[in-house]
This record gives structure tokens, sequence and C-alpha cells, in this order.
């Protein structure tokens, strides 16, 4: 008879999606991908310079953690490309390439490792790395320079610092629209943060990420609903829907509600808790930019309700199938 | 429309190399081996000694037990053995084993039964002595479910889901035997005094609705419903709540919810002991899987050893790596192909490659996936967290007895956590906690 001495006894079920945590990581990487080519196009070669210094760092940051704590090694499910990308990608073109390497050291040993790696981190490592780089450098990560300008690769540029069109249209007391019109903000030819500024580079990786299943629609539709709706209600000026999209278009909201605000492990996984957490985020963001001393509010909007998701998770768990509201006891009908 | 559930998962529903293979009769092998326990409730004692001759059909184990169902010889011959053998669930259980005299002489007793004639209770116990039980995988015994549901329904529905992939039993069924369905049903009819049956069948399975159509009655007592395609479909919860849009209350029975579930061949089982007499001794097996030369449809006699079902299909086209009874998603696996077909076994698959991807160092990205798949509306991450740290407390509060142990959250899981798993060690854990309470 055939040889059944490789007959393999394990538990139900027996099949399974071949979806995996890599799998997940690289369509998120590949969905990255028209934002870096846009931003290579605006801002130079300087753009890949700094995603692939990211992107090293990370992964050798999270070599180290592992190897010095004798842990399995965790950099081949290819989460920390991801962090690496994304914190490139909210990070000023100008700034030097050391300053990327702090931000990693931050995101992916403080941010991830210490809090017990992949799925139990409870904020967003890039976001954080980048909050992180903001409080204690603030001058390098703000030098904003116009779209189009020649970069050195490699050594930190001499940069005039330009405003972007967020903090043009922040700035206290001016009620103007920014000069680059709606359809530069959609383009991303603008200035502002490495891959943040193409918002149709960033929905067309959104659209992927919704074909592959990455992300479903529940985090990012709740996040720009919210800061639409609040932008066309309360507007500065009286262009209400013209002021609305330049407030969709334009800093990191794209960005943040596409890829930062559906990040797994600090976002809820219950869907009414995913919308809670986009409206929240959508309000922070709005309030930010109304009445905060920063041009840009996506990142700690999103930080804040990172903070928050544990609690939201918990108040929003589905109701099972086949709920029965406990009687009140008469005599303990059943127990 | 197609009615459906909320949840659930769209694996390769596999069943493309069976569907169209027509139920092969397998000749009765030289002997069979009935064990003691074909479903769920108290097992059978033997009712002859070994030496005996019995006749096709006749009744060889029984007890005084309300939930079990009797055992009949499914060949006729001389029983050669009463001993402990392996049974499909891995465990040493009672058998007869009686050697086949090529006679299918059968038992004196049987003969075809009038539904018309007879009363509720008499029918009931027809039932009990042809020894049917849920012929979907459970193997619940169908006359309990019946007591329990009797005067307390007004919804009979017939299961035609065959939601687990790989399997086409009830699907070929449906399209060579759709008299017997639908016979079935309206001996289920006239039992519960109702005047509407309805029956799911998945979407996958259209073109059995033509032949169907043409063996429904006239007055629409029996109501074909399409049912979305997915899985777990034909779970029984999940069943009720497409065609009826009822839940069944948690840790109650369907019957709570004015419903009872039957297979489609159970049904056909109801139909032909009424036109025949004949106790349950043939089952429709779907062999299938990777590691199978020619896949088929086969009819065999229950006790039938699965080697020889593997032997008519052509045998391993590569030595297996997973041998199970039952579908991919709810099968169990076998330790060796000496096991015999019961009567809940309606498929044996093989598989040569690794269908289930596992990792190494498995770790939740917090995907929420599980939930999402989870037809229970449970939170399957939380449960095995729970599970691992055994908390019994949280455990309970995440409804940890509720899952219905479908495997959907363990099949979508990207970080390949062996969720179901961790799941019925959390079950273990809560029951083991309840008991001790008590
Ligand atoms: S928790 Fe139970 S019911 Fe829910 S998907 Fe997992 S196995 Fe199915
Ligand atoms: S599907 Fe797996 S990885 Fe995703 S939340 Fe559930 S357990 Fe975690």
């Amino acid at each position: 008879m055939s040889d059944l001495t490789k007959l393999k006894v394990s538990s139900s079920p027996h099949i399974r999606t071949s979806d995996s945590t890599r799998q997940i990581m690289l369509d998120v990487v590949i969905a990255l991908m028209p934002s870096l080519a846009i931003s290579i196009f605006v801002f130079g070669l300087r753009s890949l310079t700094m995603v692939l210094t990211s992107v090293c760092g990370c992964a050798f940051f999270e070599w180290l953690y592992c190897r010095t704590l004798r842990k399995p090694v965790t950099v081949s499910d290819c989460s920390c490309i991801v962090t690496g990308v994304l914190l490139a990608f909210c990070m000023p073109v100008a700034a030097p390439l050391w300053l990327v390497l702090i931000g990693d050291a931050f995101a992916i040993i403080v941010v991830k490792m210490l809090y017990g790696g992949l799925g139990k981190n409870f904020m967003n490592p890039a976001l954080a790395g980048r909050a992180f780089l903001m409080a204690s450098f603030p001058v390098m990560m703000t030098l904003w320079t116009k779209a189009r300008t020649a970069l050195p690769l490699f050594v930190t540029p001499d940069v005039v610092t330009a405003a972007t069109p967020l903090s043009a249209l922040t700035e206290s007391g001016n009620f103007h629209l920014p000069d680059a019109t709606l359809l530069d903000l959609a383009l991303g030819m603008t200035g502002g943060c490495l891959g943040e500024t193409s918002a149709l580079a960033l929905i067309a990786g959104g659209l992927y990420l919704l074909y592959r299943r990455v992300i479903t629609l529940h985090i990012p539709l709740s996040y720009l609903g919210t800061v639409a709706a609040l932008t066309f209600l309360f507007p500065h000026g009286n262009a209400p829907a013209s002021f609305m999209l330049t407030h969709l278009l334009s800093g990191g909201l794209m960005l943040g509600a596409i890829f930062m605000a559906t990040d797994y492990s600090s976002s809820p996984v219950t869907k009414k808790g995913q919308i809670i957490y986009g409206v929240g985020c959508g309000a922070i963001t709005v309030f930010i930019r109304y009445f905060g001393s920063y041009s840009e509010g996506v990142s700690y909007a999103i930080l804040i309700m990172n903070a928050c998701t544990f609690l939201i998770e918990k108040v929003t768990m589905p109701t099972k199938f086949g709920y029965v509201k406990p009687v009140k006891a008469k005599g303990g009908d059943e127990k | 429309m197609a009615f459906t559930f909320k949840g659930g998962i769209h694996p390769d529903d596999g069943k493309r190399f069976t569907a169209a293979k027509q139920i092969e009769l397998l000749n009765a092998p030289t002997h069979v081996v009935l064990p003691m326990t074909m479903h769920i409730g108290a097992p059978c004692a033997p009712l002859v000694k070994v030496g005996d001759h019995v006749c096709l059909g006749q009744k060889i184990a029984d007890t005084e037990a309300p939930v079990s169902a009797p055992i009949h010889a499914s060949v006729s011959g001389t029983v050669t053995e009463i001993a402990p053998k392996l049974h499909p669930n891995g465990s040493m259980v009672q058998c007869i084993v009686i050697e086949n005299d090529f006679q299918d002489e059968p038992d004196p007793s049987i003969h075809a039964l009038d539904p018309d004639t007879l009363t509720t209770d008499e029918m009931v116990a027809a039932i009990r002595e042809a020894g049917i039980v849920g012929h979907g995988g459970a193997a619940f015994p169908t006359h309990t479910k019946i007591l329990s549901a009797l005067n307390k329904i007004d919804n009979i529905l017939i299961n035609g889901a065959e939601c687990e992939p790989y399997i086409t039993s009830d699907y070929r069924i449906l399209l060579e035997y759709p008299w017997e369905v639908v016979g079935g049903a309206k001996i289920l009819l006239r039992m519960f005094g109702l005047n509407e049956v309805k029956l799911g069948v998945e979407m996958n399975k259209q073109d059995a609705f033509p032949v169907l159509k043409e063996y429904l009655p006239q007055d629409e007592s029996i109501k074909l419903c399409p049912l979305t395609t997915k899985y777990p479909q034909g779970a029984e919860k999940q069943l009720i709540y497409a065609l009826t849009g009822r839940e069944v209350p948690s840790g109650k029975l369907p019957a709570d919810a004015g419903c009872a579930v039957f297979n489609v061949d159970t049904a056909a089982a109801i139909y032909r002991l009424f036109a025949t007499g004949m106790p349950v001794i043939r089952r429709i097996v779907t062999v299938a899987g990777s590691a199978i030369a020619n896949p088929k449809n086969l009819e065999v006699r229950v006790g039938t050893p699965i080697d020889q079902l593997i032997a008519a299909c052509g045998g391993f086209s590569e030595p297996p790596n997973k041998l199970l009874m039952g579908g991919p998603m709810m099968g169990i696996s076998l330790v060796s192909d000496e096991v015999p077909v019961i009567k809940g076994t309606n498929a044996i698959l093989a598989f040569c490659k690794n269908e289930c991807v596992t990792a190494k160092n498995p770790v939740c990205i917090r995907c929420g996936k599980c939930l999402a798949a989870c037809p229970m509306r449970l939170a399957p991450t939380y449960i095995y967290n729970y599970a691992l740290k055994r908390n019994v407390a949280e455990l309970e509060r995440y409804n940890t007895l509720d899952c219905i142990e479908c495997g959907a959250c363990t099949y979508v899981c990207p970080g390949k956590l062996p969720l179901v798993q961790g799941i019925r060690s959390g079950k273990q854990l809560v029951t083991d906690e309840r008991r001790k309470r008590k």
C-alpha cells in the first residue's frame, strides 16, 4: 500500500489563506510606490536616497535589537520596510540623512520593539518617530524646499525655507487660499514632506490596498469625511468648497488617513471602533489645524487616537450572534 | 437575491474536481467494520455474538439511552469479531466486524412504510429504529432532534448549502436523487404538521435548481432558496439566520428559534426508510484532494474501510501529507487509512502538499480580519490570547463557548495563529471551571 508514514495529524481547519503578514507588508510598500515616484519627480533623486536610508536603518535597528536580546529575528516579516518608507515620507526632503537614522532608531527600538514588536506597539512607529524628531530638531524638520529644486543626493543641502500650502492656509489671520492651485495640490507639485504631497498618487495606493483587502474603507473614509464636513461647515473665508478641498489635499492628510491611521497595530480591530477612531482623527486634525500652533495636525491627531485605541476597542466589541438580554433575575431563572 | 449571514470567508471551493462525477456504486467489501459510536450520544451495545449470521439491515446494536442511534448490518454474512478498533476520531472503539457473504439477503422485518397511515409518534419511532442521524457531519440522532422540535417550531429547513470546500456528495444527491430529498421533505412536513419547508442551496450549485424544480410539489410547500456561496453558510445557526432572519439564542437549540434543520441526505435517508424500509446502511462519500489519483463520488456501505475507497479512486498519486474525514475546514485528520466509513462521513480527502500554511513564529498583527470573518461575531484574537493566559473570567466575558469552531478565523489569519486550537482549549477551561463551581 502507499506510504502513509508522512501523515500529519493536526487540528482543523486544514486549509488557510495564502495571505501572510509579509505579503500584506509588501502590498503596503507597493501601494507607496506611486507616491515615491512623484516625490522623485518633484524633489529629485534625493527622495530615493532618503527612503532607502530609512528602510535600511529600520531593518538594521530591528535586526540589532533582536540579535542583542537573542530573540528570533523578525526582519523578514517586512513590517520594518513599511515603517522605514513611511518615516521618510513624512520628513522634509532637505533634512540630513543622519536625522532619518535617529528617527528610525527611535521608531523601531523604542516605539515598536520595546513594546513587544509587531502587533503589540500601541503607537504608529513612523509617526512617533516623526513626532520625536519634530520635538527634538524642529528647525531641521521644517526645511521646506520649493518643488523641483535640485538637491544634492547625500550631503545636507543648504536651503531657503519656503512656505508649504498648508502653512499658508493655517497661519493665523490668513483667510486666503494658498497660491498653489488645487490641481498642483492633487498632483503634488508643491512643497511639503517627501511623500505626502501628491494626493492622487496616495489615493491610487489606497485603492490598491482596498483591492488587495489590506485595508477597508472604515478608517480612511470616516477620517477624510470628518475633515471634509468640518472644513466645509466652518470655513475660513467664503469659498467653503475650495477651502474644504484645499484642506483635504494638503499636508499629510491623505498619507495619514490612508497609510498611517490604518496601521493595524495601533488602530482598533472592530469595525465600529474603526469608524469612531477615524472620526476622532478627523476632528482632532481640524482642531489642531484651526487652533494649534503647528500647521500640521495629522500626526498628532493620529497619535492621540492611537492612545485611545485600546479603550475604543473594548467598548465597541461586537454583540455576539444570538445575544439575549439577560432577564432580570426573578428567582434565578437561568444561570 | 441569495440569502446569507454576516461574516464568513470565501476559500477556493475545490468542488470542480468531483462536481461533474456521477455517483459510482462501490462494490460491497469482503468485511465491514461497524463502530458502536457513529453518532453524538451514548454508544450502543452489540445485540449479536461472534459467529451469528446477520441479514442486510438487521439491527445489530442498540441502547436504551435517549440520545443515540441503533446500528444495522450493512451487509449480510457472519459476525467474525467484536473488539476495539481504531475509530476515525483516533481512539479505540468497540466494533462489530461482519464478513460479507455477498448474498445481500434482507432482514425479514424490512418493509416499506406508508407515512399517511402513521401517527407522528410512530414515524419518529421508525426513524429511531432506522438509526438515522444528521448526515451533514455532526451525526446528531435525527429522532432526538425531531422530538426536541415537535410542537415548538414553525420552520423546517433542509440544508443543501454544502459550504465545505471539496465536498460534492450533497450536490450529487440533489442532482441524481432529487425525488428522495423532496420526498423526505414531504414526510417531515407531515410529521410536524406544517405547510412549508425551505430548501437552502448555495449558488455554486445552481445547476441543480432546474432539476430540483421539476420535483417540487405544485402547492409550493417546498421552497427552493438560493444561498450566497460563503463559508460557513451551512452551519446550522447561520443557515437559520439566512433563511428566516432569526438568531438562535446563545446556548439554546434551533428549536428555541422555532426552526429544525435537516441535511439533504438526512431527508433522503428518511425518504428511503419509508419507501423501502431500509435503515441507514449506505453513504455517499466524496473522495478528493490533491493526493487522490482520480477523485470520485462513491456510494459505499457504512463500515467500508476507507483504504478501499481510495483504491477505487486509483489510489494515491503521491504520498499524502494529510488524510481527512470530512471537509478541510472542520474535518478530522486521520492517523491511518484503516478506519471505516461511518454514518457522518461525507468526504475522504487526501492532500499531498501542505495546504495549511503555517508560520514558524505566529504573531497577531491586529489586522481585525478574524473578527470580520467570525460568523458568531466573536473576537477570536482576544479569546486566543486569554486562552493562552488561562484567564477564565475574560474567556467568559468574550463568549468563548459561543464559538462553533468553524475555523473561519484561523483560515483568514495572516499572522497564521492557530486560533481555533487555542479557542478549543479556552472552551475546555471554561467548562472545567463551570463544572467546579457547581
Ligand atoms: S471564533 Fe469560532 S465561530 Fe468565530 S470564526 Fe473562529 S472558529 Fe468560527
Ligand atoms: S486575523 Fe490573526 S493577525 Fe489578524 S487580528 Fe486576528 S489573530 Fe490577529
